[in-house]
């Protein structure tokens, strides 16, 4: 969707101020946000790109004034309600009122939190043979789905080169809306920063997308 | 966000409306059976204690000092990185990026947060924040320039946009004057900024 989550070459959002010394949570609720998306995702209530398209959803001026896990938790706290997980009114009370939803993988406890400790894998076997191999221009797709893609608006429409084939992957477009993985090759391509910004931009300067093959056509 | 840290022994009458609505939802998963608030612990115990930048600073080091280790790093850095035991294990679909000098890499990603956390941590607040996510591919050296990072102007400025489960780790240059340093010193001057591109390694000698 073309939310105010996809920010690349936006302007007027100022500098960038690193924090010395940051703590690796500034508030105590942040690290339980972070430990239930987490958890919930592991216990298989949602996957990764689900997940990220709660937050795409959230009002843009909500998304612009809220912090990091804020976010994360308006996320999933709506993402927990559409899926069955809760009611709005358990929401509301601050309690259990209806019986639990089974979860795909069961109950998130101690036993299984060294395995979110490694990321999940999401390479899979290839449907089909690669269209493209390296050093292949391809021009990203001028598309505008209303739902979740990894394509930037940034790169619609321009040509890049094909830099690093990564294999098949689980395709997130299918798989935010719980439409199967869907696996699809992915690569790296790479555009010359004048292509993207034209005259002005930084001739010196090359930005990579990874890119799924169905956000490509060769050129 | 306030300067003072809230804890669970405070009175509601204290605590913020997020912070009464993150302890109710943990209220409500937890009296559902779907999580046990001793694992969500042990989650956040891990991010604060045992996964941060000392991870790939060991990484870093190893390949600065081992042409061999370097080498498979880039060519597989999963696979590499799978091969130190004493290293934070490593998920698949790990890509190292090496410094040149023609090459300088910087990652970013501009649709949400998407970091290397086995190898660096969570991510700063500035990774995710708008600044950054908006100007990192646009105008590459200004966002530098915040972080007082010149590079200088014939040299190749290369963002890469972490936009699927791919995840970089920029390998910087080994600093000049640290010949013959050992692994175990050489990780000292590796920076969490000179992984993401937004730094330099430290200098020998320079304070810490």
């Amino acid at each position: 969707m073309n939310g105010v989550h996809d920010m690349g070459g936006m302007d007027g959002f100022g500098k960038v101020e690193p924090e010395p010394n940051e703590p690796v949570f500034h508030e105590e609720w942040e690290s339980r946000v972070l430990a239930m998306v987490r958890a919930m995702g592991a216990a298989g209530a949602f996957n990764i790109d689900t997940s990220r398209f709660y937050r795409e959803m959230i009002p843009p001026h909500v998304y612009l004034s809220s912090s990091y896990y804020k976010k994360w938790f308006l996320g999933l706290e709506e993402m927990l309600i559409e899926k069955g997980y809760l009611t709005r009114e358990e929401v509301a009370a601050g309690h259990a009122m209806q019986p639990a939803k089974a979860l795909k993988h069961g109950k998130f406890d101690l036993g299984q939190v060294e395995r979110i400790m490694v990321r999940g894998k999401f390479a899979r076997p290839a449907p089909a043979p690669a269209k493209f191999k390296i050093g292949d221009k391809v021009r990203a797709k001028n598309i505008h789905p209303a739902t979740h893609t990894r394509l930037p608006r940034y790169v619609r429409g321009h040509v890049g080169i094909v830099e690093l084939n990564h294999g098949c992957h689980v395709f997130p477009d299918s798989a935010a809306m719980e439409l199967g993985e869907n696996p699809q090759w992915l690569y790296t391509v790479v555009f010359e920063g004048r292509d993207l910004w034209g005259a002005d931009g930084d001739p010196t300067s090359k930005v990579s997308i990874d890119a799924f093959e169905p956000y490509l056509d060769p050129a | 966000m306030s300067d003072h840290h809230h804890h669970h022994d405070h009175d509601h009458s204290e605590l913020s409306e997020t912070e009464l609505r993150v302890r109710a939802l943990e209220t409500i998963l937890t009296e559902k059976g779907y999580v046990e608030p001793t694992a969500l612990d042990a989650i956040i115990q891990a991010y604060e204690t045992r996964i941060g930048p000392h991870n790939g600073a060991r990484v870093v080091a190893k390949a600065w000092s081992d042409p061999a280790f370097k080498e498979a790093l880039l060519e597989d850095g999963s696979k590499a990185i799978g091969t130190l035991g004493h290293v934070s294990r490593v998920g698949d679909h790990l890509v190292v990026i090496e410094n040149t000098p023609q090459r300088h890499n910087m990652v970013v990603c501009t649709l949400c947060s998407c970091y290397p956390w086995e190898m660096l941590g969570l991510p700063p607040v500035w990774y995710k924040a708008a600044p950054y996510r908006s100007r990192a591919v646009k105008d590459p050296r200004g966002v530098l320039a915040d972080f007082g990072v010149e590079v200088a102007k014939d040299v190749e400025i290369r963002v890469w946009d972490s936009t699927a489960e791919t995840r970089f780790l920029v390998l910087p240059m080994r600093p000049a004057g640290t010949e013959g340093w050992s692994e175990e010193q050489l990780a000292e001057l590796v920076t969490r900024d000179s992984m993401i591109g937004t730094g330099f390694p430290k200098a020998p000698g320079a304070p810490s």
